[in-house]
């Protein structure tokens, strides 16, 4: 018998459904929010989160069912009609301006500017703030802010209107370990004042840790609940188990300890990079003399807090961005001055962290998609000509092969969730035969499962003798299937170490900046 | 067994939803791109009405002397021809994302030189030869006057929609310009160039004045729309359009692409005074301003660039233009209505968009 909750629950949730075509994306869901709980929900990619909050949120429409804030029946139509109603959300992407100051970003987004005074803005940020227990500098620009203090700002606008029910969707996979820590603190705060909390994430121990309740969704629906009863008296190894055959349905392995295997002594130098340069309007260049060697199937890991030059590294070896000075070396010969194409056409990939900006072109089919870098090439195009049957087959083989929940292969790729979208870049990019492979973040927003195969896929590759540069914030991932790693910090790279065990903190000393190992 | 038979099954009725989908939602963008049309007949038959003028017997004029009079089925015929050519440049333009406002300016730099060519070369070669030769060189005129504004866009990232409007004013002048000093007609006295006699113009259709041009525009709408949808080429000017940053990603030589969308898009509208030139008017005066482009402009976005459409709506334009001419005589007011209905139209696709935009948020 679990304690019911006194209180009248914060937000209800009946019957929720929504259908896309070819896709039921909720199915007939019941969910209750109860004022001093955080709520973990969990899902395999395409499991239908982001739909429901986006029906909490006033983001989409449910086709039937039922919302009830504190016992009354609502509409929630907008999303301004949901945070008018208590309702905030922290997205995945911040919606925040980094031009502006911290004041004008909450002025412009929550108040359009002529509801509230300047005065009276500073005066509710202070309240927002204390509640959070941060120091918010209302006249700092956001650009400038880490990011952990950006997601506060965004989370001091979801309570601008008043708190009732905060939502996070993988609030923490762009987080320092510290910036996850301090996430926790507020969430905790919150909660204890009697918000309900909603909170997404990839990372069942971070649902566990944090959540009172947790609600896995499988294929639209509600396929089991962890009650706070059940949270409190068993085993985390017991629980952890049945959630994760909650998840994907079935008993599910989602470690992927030791990939790694060891590189050949004797396997030849084949990608070296020189003194990579960028210059930069900040206080210290983007790019600074950056110099690694990497052996013929070996996998070097990028350790670093997301925004310390990572990003713009990978671009450089793309031949996305120009370089101020150094050189990039395959095969004792310069790439330098090689085009994004003919780069390619030498077997250098770049997966791209952007998935939207970059990585996709959202109104085209997921097939087309497949082939955004062989647009022209036979067989899918001969004599210039499309041959739509060909792309189909080759399409329809990936989906199936890296298991992307979609209706079929003709339909834009931008009606897919994020994991599944990502699915699909990494299903484009791992088709082809590369010779180096840059990766940047190539799991954000994946799965366990699908986490899993992916980091196989890339080390099965490095043994069939890819070259790969593997960027991360995830420790672990680097640790699990990385030969070396070696650390960025404000545009510095480290001296590359070996992988062993233990490494995590000697890491994370060296992302914030100590130079002490 | 089953289980693979349902799957199937599913698998089926969501191809079969997915056609119906398709379906309604060719049969809503039909609709979306009629309300304007209505809309703007209507706002316009008032308009008329509080004139005083009777607005049915002026959109029936419109449609007698446009349309069910042979001599301006003709005439309707012939207008067409320019402007499907002018059309299928921007069915180039539009959906890779560039803004090419200066057709105006790329079919009077197009057209002048080919006026003064036409009479230099006819007494040389004739038929099939010297049409050819013209068109040629019209639309490679304005594709090479169009290298301004795409170079300026490629290297240095300076905004189309400024420069090619502008262009089209250094245009103008300048035809104007090579008319008065080096193309004139010593033997007039207002500044024109030489005439193209009327036996070396283009062949005539269906012993009518319509002439050959209307094929080359409908070939060149039909052709456009099958590029842009079925080649490689057509594929990686609208992904430039549609996110220009994944086309960098996906490693495509973005400068190239926008010097070949800016002079394809010209050339068409070079082609389109060429045909014009060879077709009807046989000469361009200096202080010539024929002003067709920037009004398909419109009429491609309403037919959101789908050949069908977009020849429809120009003969429905066409059909406005000359009609409404003899109307506009009749009801003895000034032949503003075309451009007026023009204007209305916009303002009903821009409202239609809003609504569009806010319906598919509901959903
Ligand atoms: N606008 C849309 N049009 C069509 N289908 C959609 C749309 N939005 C979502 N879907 C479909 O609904 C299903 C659920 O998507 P949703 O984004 O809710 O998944 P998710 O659980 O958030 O997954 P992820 O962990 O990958 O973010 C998916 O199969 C997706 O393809
Ligand atoms: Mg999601």
């Amino acid at each position: 018998m679990v304690l019911a909750n006194e209180l009248t629950p914060s937000v209800e949730l009946i019957g929720i459904t929504k259908t896309y075509p070819g896709v039921v994306a909720n199915s007939d869901i019941h969910l209750t929010l109860r004022p001093g709980e955080v709520h973990s929900l969990l899902g395999e990619n395409g499991a239908g989160k982001s739909t429901l909050i986006g029906i909490l949120s006033g983001m989409v429409q449910p086709d039937a069912g039922e919302i009830r804030i504190k016992g009354e029946t609502v509409r929630i139509n907008s999303p301004r009609d949901a945070l008018e109603r208590g309702i905030g959300t922290v997205y995945q992407h911040s919606l925040l301006v980094p031009t502006l100051t911290v004041l004008d970003n909450l002025l412009l987004g929550v108040d359009q500017g002529w509801k509230l005074g300047r005065d009276a803005a500073k005066a509710r940020l202070q309240e927002v703030s204390t509640l959070l227990d941060v120091e918010i500098d209302p006249s700092s620009v956001v650009g400038d802010l880490a990011l952990g203090q950006r997601q506060q700002v965004e989370i001091v606008r979801a309570l601008w209107r008043g708190e009732g029910v905060l939502i996070l969707d993988e609030p923490t996979s762009m987080l320092t370990p510290q910036g996850a820590e301090k996430l926790v603190q507020v969430v905790r705060r919150l909660v204890s004042n009697g918000l309900a909390v909603v909170f997404i994430t990839h990372k069942l121990n971070e649902a566990l840790d944090l959540g009172d309740r947790v609600t896995v969704l499988r294929r639209g629906k509600i396929v089991g609940e962890v009650t706070p009863a059940e949270l409190q008296n068993r085993s985390r190894a017991q629980i952890t188990d049945e959630v994760l055959k909650m998840i994907f349905g079935e008993k599910s392995d989602a470690s992927y300890a030791a990939f790694a295997s060891q590189v050949s002594e004797t396997a030849d130098e084949t990608f070296r990079v020189d003194h990579l340069s960028v210059e930069g309007s900040g206080p210290h260049p983007v790019l600074d003399n950056v110099s690694f060697t990497l052996k013929r199937g070996e996998i070097l890991g990028i350790a670093g807090i997301d925004g310390n030059g990572q990003k713009e590294l990978a671009e450089v070896l793309a031949g996305q961005r120009h370089a101020d000075s150094g050189e990039i070396i395959l095969d004792d010969q310069s790439i330098q001055n090689l085009s994004i194409a003919a780069r390619q056409a030498k077997g250098i990939r770049y997966v791209t962290d952007d998935r939207h900006g970059e990585g996709t072109v959202g109104p085209l089919s997921i097939a087309l998609n497949i082939v955004l870098k062989r647009v022209g090439e036979v067989p899918f195009w001969r004599w210039s000509l499309v041959r739509h049957s060909s792309i189909r087959e080759f399409a329809r083989k990936l989906i199936h092969d890296h298991d992307v929940r979609a209706p079929h292969e003709e339909v834009a790729i931008s009606t897919l969730s994020g994991g599944n979208m990502q699915k699909v870049i990494l299903a484009r990019e791992l088709a082809l035969e590369p010779r180096v492979v840059v990766y940047n973040k190539p799991t954000y927003g994946l799965d366990a499962r699908t986490t899993s195969l992916v980091l196989a896929s890339i080390a099965d590759q490095a043994k069939a003798g890819v070259t790969t540069v593997f960027i991360s914030t995830e420790l672990s991932e680097i640790v699990s299937i990385c030969h070396r790693v070696a650390v960025m910090y404000r545009g510095k790279l480290s001296e590359p170490i070996m992988v062993r065990s233990g490494i995590e903190l000697k890491l994370g000393a060296l992302m914030t900046g100590s130079t002490t190992l | 067994m089953s289980a693979l038979h349902d799957e199937t099954t599913v698998v089926a009725a969501e191809r079969v939803s997915a056609i119906e989908g398709r379906l309604t939602r060719i049969g809503r963008s039909m609709a979306t791109a009629m309300i304007p049309v209505i809309g703007a007949f209507v706002i316009g038959g008032l308009l008329l009405a509080v004139l005083g003028r009777n607005p049915f017997s002026f959109y029936g004029n419109v449609i007698h002397h446009g349309l069910i009079g042979s001599l301006g089925r003709q005439e309707t015929l012939i207008r067409m021809a320019p402007l499907l050519l002018i059309a299928a440049g921007l069915m180039i333009a539009f959906p890779a994302g560039i803004w090419n406002l200066g057709t105006d300016g790329q079919y009077v730099m197009g057209g002048v030189i080919v006026a003064d060519l036409g009479p230099e070369l006819a007494p040389h070669f004739s038929g099939f030869v010297l049409f050819t030769t013209l068109f040629v060189v019209g639309f490679a005129v304005a594709a090479i006057w169009s290298l301004i504004p795409a170079i300026l866009k490629a290297w240095y990232g300076i905004n189309e929609i400024i420069s090619t409007l502008m262009l089209t004013f250094i245009g103008l002048r300048f035809s104007a310009f090579l008319v008065k000093e080096y193309f004139y007609d010593r033997e007039t006295t207002v500044p024109q160039t030489r005439v193209l006699a009327v036996a070396d113009r283009l062949p005539r259709m269906f012993s009518s004045r319509v002439h050959i041009g209307l094929v080359v525009g409908f070939v060149a709408v039909i052709a456009v729309h099958f590029m842009m949808r079925n080649t490689a080429f057509g594929l990686r000017l609208r992904i430039v359009g549609m996110n220009p940053k994944a086309a960098i990603h996906a490693g495509m030589n973005m400068k190239a692409l926008t010097l070949a969308i800016f002079t394809l898009s010209a050339g068409f509208a070079g082609l389109a005074a060429a045909v014009n030139i060879a077709g009807v008017d046989g000469v361009v005066r200096a202080e010539w301003n024929p002003a067709v482009g920037l009004l398909v402009v419109p009429l491609v976005f309403l037919a959101r660039f789908h050949a069908a459409s977009v020849i429809a709506f120009i003969a429905a334009f066409a059909v406005f233009q000359v009609g409404g001419e003899s109307a506009s005589r009749k009801a003895d007011i000034p032949n503003f209505m075309v451009l007026f209905m023009v204007g209305l139209l916009l303002v009903f696709m821009a409202l239609g968009e809003y609504m569009q935009l806010r319906s598919s948020r509901k959903h």
